[in-house]
């Protein structure tokens, strides 16, 4: 057992793991200088038939090399892995530009959409979103808003009639009965806006339909002023289209507001008509119970349709009312 | 409402200067939208002649009649044309483009060889010089009206420039060039002449007895005038300056008579009208119709009175239907030389009415039933005798006057109020000066102001706010936000919504929104019966064929996929959320209170009370396969599971518990269709629809919908969890063969029963209907854990056994062993 014998099974070793090419040669060579027949396990088992002074001095030989050999067996084994590796993850290489996508495309309707980004703006306004039935009463849809049987205003809008008609239940024509109810169950301060569904017996065209969407908006508070209405009006322009979009309010006639005005928008180049807007009339203050001489408010109210058509650049109503899964999946989900 | 500048000029000095677009601006700032601005005339180049007709030649072999006709140019010899209008003969004074002329839509004149004819110009229409629609044929003028061989540009006054403005219906005084000139002087801050001053001291002489006019109820009317004029010639023709302005407001002139009312209604805004006094019978009575009775109008319709109508009547039958139109047989006719001029200041909900039930909306009922000026009925009733006898033979007999003019009252107007609603500070001073402007008068210490006769509408502090803000200009109020409440968010329910649709949408669902309409045939082939097919009827709908509100959201869905289908796509998922229309509840009659005071609690709570529940859905409708099939292979189709899995995880979203039943309900496969119950109601329907659905409205076999009654769900609770345990869990399966009538959710509830509290989960994780014998295998997973030990084995066996137990005695399982 002399230490030249040693240094030989070492270096054997080291030889024949770097001369191994692939990881199945490595584990012959593996065998033949660490398993039970090798020279270094042979030495290693005749230990024990020594005395207690050679085994001592041999013993740490034999143990010297064993970590050597272990040594060597580690950098040849992770070169050939690594060889190997570099082979078979090469061989497994797929075209990942394939279609993978096969689930259908889903999305919420662009008005949806719209009604979904006008509530969540004004909600940051401190304004809640308050909801009302589509067949409505119709002392809250026209007689609460000052528009008595007779007046004109009350053909201007051609109107479904639930029968009976003695009901007087209409399909509401606006969502300003949202506003009566409004002021017939809170106190004031109110901030409110309310989005929904109206009708209005128009018939189907490229910019009309039956059925439609309004959000109508109402503030009652002590010392509200018509530049609040302006105010509010010239920021929820400018999130719906834009910084650069400018506002005009134009004088105009609605039975529930006085002073009334039109709300226009100079949008891509055109002054653009939005919304009706105004000063809530101490009529329809009172007729709701609220104290005109302590409080004042203002009320605004756009068409949803007609935004979405103004800011889209959509021009067929009829893509908006059809429900074609290719008209309404350019949308997603409104993000 | 039409406004040629020519006109207005005639009551405002207008400077040279202002351009066309300055006073639609100016009229846009003060609350008039100026719909067109038609430049009159701008398109035409000359030579347009007036001639006469001097000889017709009717070449008769071609398919359309076609004239060569001669005609006197005012030149030497006689010019020839070709015509295809027939309306026309011999002697009439028309005008003629003579070559070199170019007419609107760039159409130049020249000579030219048509129908074997050489054509030296064209005889022209109205319609041809752009000065209206009436294509009917070539314009004529009457003799002495125009000059042969004149320029017909000039002559007939085409260069003008005309507005056509929308008048708000509160603005009644703006239907006429006295309304419009005066809103264009007030916004430009020029100068206005009433054309009514130079009328308040025209008298007539009375030269003998005049018809007797009578208002026979003060409320339907409050002034009427009834001036009697005798010989008139009927051979009288209307001067061409006014015809042209007739004409240039959009009508037609008719007759002298005729065009003289229409004119002083578009000069001052008050609706004449002249009867021939021949036909009257005795005097003439404003009253009711009384009965039922047929009356033809000037329009030839025969229409069926209303008792109710307002009439104008003579001793013994009706004359006109008030405000809205004559009746034909007391017309003014080619043969009248005694008229009757009728100017009456009618209620206007009485003419509103009138016009409504019969569907007859003319320039006299618009202007009346947005309220006429009450002092017009003497004056412009002055004005007609003073236009009629200035341009014909016509005189004045004598003027008979029933009731008198009421006016707006006096109102007192707090000047505060008016700074502190526009939010921008109008002094005292200012505000006297604009009402002013608008013709009000103002008592500057009280602050009493008198509105003007045509402004019915000023009644009260705000409405005198909006004249100052519109006469300082709407731009002059400043932008402010209001101050703004400390928060806001959406109701649990809006976020329940939202969240379902996001949920759906990003799960491969696209939303649609249907009209929510249906009819009869729909409710019925779904197969909806007894309270979930009643429904409200519209009484006037947009069309016979869909005349109810919708009791469901799925025949909506369907007829979108049917839509979709058809258009070429073939695998889709689409759902819809709004609310649904059952009538469960009679309504009941209008409730109307008193407004300007807030009704009594118990009055708002009925008005509530008589609005139907309406409840709030969301339904979907999945055709075709579950994904679309492409180079990874086939796909599945959807089925009764999908439903039934999109319709729980709604549920789950809402953080709900529910059981599973079997229910035979339409729209649905009877055999296949889950129930969902939620605290006892059954909340939520899903699985195939009916085979005979799917077949009548052509869709993919086997197509499949969920519908969830979102407003039927209760509120979710405040979620109190309980401890995670960390103690080890104990797994037991159980095979356990049942009758195949057994379902699934009947042994797991049994199960789930019988395990006691410590069954943490329960999983169905096989199903075998392979027994034969009417039996199946359902094998069950139990998971047990004890928060604070380690089940021993003899405590997990005793709980599996437990298990067992309670499902063989709910259900007649036989436990499976290998």
């Amino acid at each position: 057992m002399n230490p030249a014998d040693i240094a030989s099974w070492i270096s054997d070793a080291q030889k024949a793991f770097a001369a191994a090419s692939d990881l199945d040669a490595l584990k012959v060579a593996r065998l033949a200088h660490t398993g039970d027949k090798a020279p270094v396990s042979l030495a290693s088992r005749a230990l024990g038939s020594l005395s207690p002074e050679e085994k001592a001095s041999a013993g740490k030989l034999i143990g010297d090399a064993k970590a050597e050999i272990a040594k060597a067996l580690a950098k040849a084994t992770e070169k050939l892995e690594v060889e190997r590796d570099a082979k078979v993850l090469l061989e497994e290489v797929v075209d990942i530009t394939l279609p993978v996508q096969r689930t259908h495309r889903g999305g919420l309707h662009p008005i949806s959409i719209i009604k979904n980004e006008v509530s969540d703006f004004f909600i940051e306004q401190g304004f809640s979103v308050e909801e009302g039935p589509e067949l409505e009463s119709g002392w809250l849809n026209f007689d609460a808003l000052n528009i008595p049987a007779d007046h004109p205003a009350r053909t201007m809008q051609d109107t479904f009639f639930i029968e009976p008609i003695e009901s007087g239940v209409v399909l509401r024509t606006q969502t300003s009965p949202v506003q009566i109810r409004s002021m017939l169950t809170q106190e004031p301060p109110i901030y409110m806006i309310c989005p929904g569904r109206t009708f209005r017996a128009d018939e189907l065209d490229a910019t009309h339909s039956p059925v439609f969407h309004q959000v109508e908006g109402l503030v009652v508070d002590k010392g509200i002023t018509m530049a609040h209405l302006k105010g509010t009006l010239d920021n929820f322009a400018r999130h719906m289209f834009g910084p650069d979009v400018v506002t005009r309010l134009r004088p105009s006639f609605f039975p529930f507001t006085e002073p009334s005005a039109e709300v226009d928008i100079f949008f891509n180049g055109r002054w653009i008509e939005w919304g009706g807007c105004g000063m809530v009339n101490p009529k329809v203050l009172a007729t709701c119970g609220i104290d005109t001489d302590i409080y004042t408010g203002f009320a605004f109210g756009m068409g949803l349709e007609r935004t979405l058509m103004v800011r889209h650049g959509i021009t067929d109503m009829h893509d908006i009312v059809e429900g074609d899964l290719r008209f309404t999946r350019q949308f997603g989900v409104g993000l | 409402m039409r406004a040629p500048l020519s006109w207005i000029k005639e009551f405002v000095d207008i400077p040279a200067s202002i351009t066309a677009e300055e006073i639609s601006d100016a009229l846009i700032r003060v609350g008039f939208e100026v719909e067109e601005i038609i430049k009159q005339g701008s398109d035409i180049t000359g030579p347009l002649v007036f001639a006469k007709v001097l000889s017709i030649e009717e070449l008769t072999e071609f398919k359309k009649p076609v004239r060569y006709v001669g005609l006197d140019c005012g030149e030497k010899e006689t010019r020839y044309v070709i015509c295809g209008a027939t309306n026309f003969v011999v002697g009439d004074l028309i005008v003629a483009a003579l070559p070199g002329a170019v007419l609107p839509g760039n159409f130049a004149i020249g000579a030219r060889e048509t129908y074997g004819k050489t054509s030296n110009g064209m005889i022209c229409s109205a319609r041809e010089l752009g000065l209206g629609d009436d294509h009917s044929g070539i314009m004529i003028f009457a003799e002495g009206t125009v000059k042969i061989g004149d320029d017909a540009i000039a002559g007939l006054m085409i260069n003008d420039v005309i507005f056509d403005v929308a008048v708000n219906p509160d603005r009644g005084y703006a239907l006429s060039i006295r309304g419009i000139a005066r809103e264009v002087a007030g916004s430009l801050g020029l100068t206005f002449t009433d054309p009514v001053d130079a009328l308040r001291e025209l008298t007539f002489t009375e030269t003998g007895k005049g018809v007797s006019a009578k208002i026979a109820d003060p409320s339907t009317a409050s002034v009427f005038y009834l001036r009697t004029l005798s010989n008139f010639d009927p051979s009288a023709t209307t001067p061409l300056w006014m015809r042209r302005r007739i004409e240039k407001m959009g009508m037609r002139s008719i007759s002298l008579v005729v065009d003289v009312t229409n004119y002083v209604m578009l000069e001052l805004g008050q609706p004449l009208h002249a009867f021939d006094k021949s036909k009257i019978k005795g005097g003439v009575t404003i009253k009711r119709a009384g009965k039922a009775q047929p009356f033809t109008t000037l329009d030839g319709q025969v229409r069926q009175l209303d008792p109710d109508d307002l009439m104008v009547c003579d001793d013994a039958q009706p004359l006109a239907l008030a405000g809205t139109m004559g009746g034909a047989s007391s017309e003014i006719s080619e043969t009248t030389t005694e008229i009757a001029l009728e100017a009456v200041r009618f209620d206007p909900v009485c003419v509103a009415k009138n016009s409504r039930r019969h569907k007859l909306s003319s320039e006299a009922s618009r202007r009346l039933e947005r309220s006429v000026d009450p002092s017009l009925a003497q004056l412009a009733s002055a004005r007609f005798v003073q236009l009629l006898t200035e341009n014909s033979s016509a005189q004045h007999v004598a003027t008979v006057v029933d009731g008198e003019p009421r006016f707006a009252p006096v109102v007192k107007v707090d000047p505060a109020y008016i700074s502190r609603i526009l939010g921008v500070e109008v002094s005292p001073a200012q505000i006297t000066e604009i009402l002013r402007t608008i013709g009000c008068d103002v008592n500057e210490k009280t602050f009493e102001v008198d509105p003007p006769s045509w402004r019915s509408d000023l009644l009260t502090s705000a409405d005198f706010a909006e004249e100052v803000a519109r006469m300082i200009g709407y731009d002059k109020i400043p932008s402010i936000l209001p101050p703004r409440p400390l928060h806001a968010s959406l109701t649990p329910t809006q976020k329940r919504r939202r969240a379902v649709a996001q949920m759906l949408a990003s799960r491969g669902l696209a939303e649609v929104q249907t009209f929510p309409f249906t009819n009869q045939e729909t409710i019925d082939s779904m197969g909806f019966v007894g309270e979930r097919a009643a429904t409200y009827r519209i009484a006037n709908p947009m069309s016979e064929e869909f005349p109810l509100m919708r009791v469901h959201l799925v025949p909506g869905l369907i007829e979108v996929a049917q839509r979709n289908i058809s258009r070429g796509a073939k695998d889709f998922a689409i759902f819809e959320m709004g609310s649904i229309f059952r009538s469960s509840q009679k309504l009941v009659p209008f409730i109307s209170p008193d407004l300007s005071k807030r009704p009594t609690q118990k009055v708002i709570d009925e008005i509530f009370a008589s609005v139907p529940p309406q409840a709030y859905h969301v339904a979907g409708l999945l055709v075709g396969k579950v994904e679309s099939e492409d180079w990874q292979g086939k796909a599945r189709s959807y089925n009764w599971q999908d439903a039934i899995a999109y319709a729980q995880d709604i549920l789950q979203l809402c953080n709900l518990e529910w059981t599973v039943k079997r229910s035979d309900f339409a729209p649905w496969h009877p055999g296949r269709c889950a129930e969902l119950i939620v605290d006892g109601k059954a909340v939520a329907h899903a699985g195939e629809l009916h085979p005979r659905i799917v077949a009548k409205y052509g869709l993919p076999e086997r197509s499949v919908a969920f519908a969830v009654g979102l407003s039927a769900l209760p509120d979710s609770q405040l979620v109190r969890p309980t401890t995670v345990g960390t103690m080890p869990a104990a797994l037991q399966d159980v095979a356990l063969i049942v009758d195949a009538n057994i379902t699934a959710s009947q042994v797991e509830e049994a199960l789930r029963h019988g395990a006691g509290e410590l069954l943490e989960s329960i999983t169905l994780f096989d199903r075998y209907d392979k027994l034969g014998d009417g039996k199946i295998s359902l094998a069950f997973s139990l998971v047990f854990r004890a928060p604070d030990r380690t089940l021993t084995g003899a405590e997990v066996t005793a709980m599996r056994e437990s298990a067992v137990d309670a499902a063989v005695k709910a259900t007649g399982a036989v436990l499976r062993t290998a």
